[in-house]
């Protein structure tokens, strides 16, 4: 594990957040955590909506101010 | 002051150009030296791979000798960076000469990957290098029909290849009396047809109109080139007779080799385009991690900003503004018609329906673009 990676993806609209986030999937190794920052509403639902489906993990979602954060694990 | 500029790309090239003009007087009284190093004496126009690939442009159309490009007052070197040595303020090319620098902006640009992905290169097509081009192009003129399948890796430059070749080949195939023999099937890794929403909506109903299926939340895992079958991380599959695949990409080698940012891409703030813990070193284009679109306006806009705020910080000592965000991306519809999407962190595109005239905007600009390299459009 090499620790937690943020992705501060406010208020970017291309490739957003969830793109964001596979790309730094495929970087990371197993254990790692990131989390991402989004102002898209919609990543809350998509990013878990994705990691469940490829087997890796939601640790936490969580929203401050009109920012979501959401932490997931890179699990195989 | 030394300024120092790594990589001859659009970044770069117009970065340097910029630059060159707001330090005119600095250049000319010595002031100031302005320094490009880059791996080739080639400027290649790269959005042109995509009319090559189509059979409507030749490739030597797309490239100009990089050092025509250059203002006077540049001092150009074919000699790539092998080493950066930020804490010294200095970099250490191939020959084995040495940089130093006041100032540095690093603008390397991003490399596709096919190889990441098993079976991708040798069973797929794409728009993405010179010599991939010209495979796409012998690949369509020989296809007599079947199960076309889009496929798009993470990341990728250039946003709007996915629906740009699919709309395209739509064209291309329907010219050729194909329409009845040809289907389209059109994947995206996330939960829309495109990371911009208001592009999703618009091409949903564009692939509507045409018959084009398509299928969310889809990366390639591996292609199976036996059996035609490309395989998701999600545990899908689909059967393609022709597989035109977006590669996935990764800043260059040299950012990688010495630890300036993982996946080759460098970390910086997403406004004044520091590389993070730095003052006086830069990096603009693909280079960056900035999650924003990879592509050459946004390495274009970048460069006008950075070049007014390194000029600033020559002639009065500190930057003086900030970049927005500001992309904007032509995207064609088909052989005749196009549209775009303009968009900064703050606003959201809103692409309109597609037109003839922004089609011939866009071909307009193929050939603009050298204005655009000189630092003058």
């Amino acid at each position: 594990m090499t620790g937690k990676q943020v992705i501060d993806a406010r208020g970017t609209f291309c490739p957003g957040p969830l793109m964001e986030l596979i790309a730094a999937i495929k970087l990371a190794e197993v254990g790692d955590e990131i989390e991402v920052l989004s102002t898209d509403q919609g990543s809350a639902a998509d990013i878990p909506e994705w990691i469940q489906k490829v087997g890796h993990q939601v640790i936490s979602t969580s929203s401050d101010s009109g920012v979501w954060h959401v932490v997931v694990r890179k699990a195989k | 002051m030394k300024i120092l500029i790594v990589g001859g790309g659009m970044g770069g090239t117009i970065l340097a150009n910029n630059l060159a003009r707001r330090l005119c007087g600095e250049l000319k009284s010595k002031k100031v030296r302005l320094t490009m190093l880059s791996a080739s004496d080639k400027h290649m126009y790269q959005p042109g791979l995509l009319y090559v690939a189509l059979g409507r442009a030749a490739t030597d159309e797309l490239y100009r000798d990089q050092a025509s490009l250059l203002e006077p007052g540049i001092e150009f070197h074919v000699d790539p960076v092998e080493e950066f040595h930020l804490d010294k303020n200095q970099v250490k090319t191939k020959s084995g000469r040495v940089f130093s620098y006041d100032l540095i902006a690093i603008a390397t640009g991003s490399r596709p990957v096919p190889e990441e992905i098993p079976g991708f290169a040798e069973n797929s097509i794409n728009v993405y290098t010179e010599e991939a081009a010209l495979k796409f192009w012998k690949t369509i003129n020989a296809f007599r029909g079947g199960r076309v399948v889009v496929a798009v890796g993470v990341p990728h430059k250039c946003p709007m290849i996915p629906p740009e070749i699919t709309f395209c080949l739509y064209d291309f195939f329907r010219d050729r009396g194909l329409a009845d023999k040809v289907s389209f099937h059109y994947t995206y890794p996330i939960g829309r047809l495109h990371s911009l929403e208001p592009v999703s909506k618009w091409m949903q109903g564009e692939f509507d109109q045409r018959g084009i299926t398509y299928e969310t939340l889809f990366n390639m895992k591996s292609v199976d080139g036996a059996k035609k079958v490309v395989h998701s991380e999600e545990g899908s599959e689909t059967n393609y007779d022709l597989l035109v695949a977006v590669p996935g990409h990764r800043g260059m080698e040299v950012i990688e080799k010495n630890n300036l940012g993982k996946g080759g891409w460098i970390p910086v703030n997403r406004n004044r385009l520091t590389i993070d813990g730095r003052e006086n070193a830069f990096a603009l284009g693909d280079t960056t991690n900035i999650p924003i679109s990879k592509a050459g306006s946004t390495a274009h806009f970048e460069a006008e900003a950075l070049a007014e705020n390194l000029a600033a910080i020559v002639k009065i000592g500190s930057p003086v503004r900030d970049y927005d965000g500001k992309v904007f991306c032509f995207i064609e519809a088909g052989k005749d018609k196009a549209t775009y999407a303009m968009f900064n962190y703050n606003n959201p595109p809103d692409p309109k329906p597609a037109t003839k005239s922004i089609h011939w905007f866009k071909m307009a600009y193929n050939q603009l673009y050298w204005a655009s390299a000189r630092g003058l459009l």
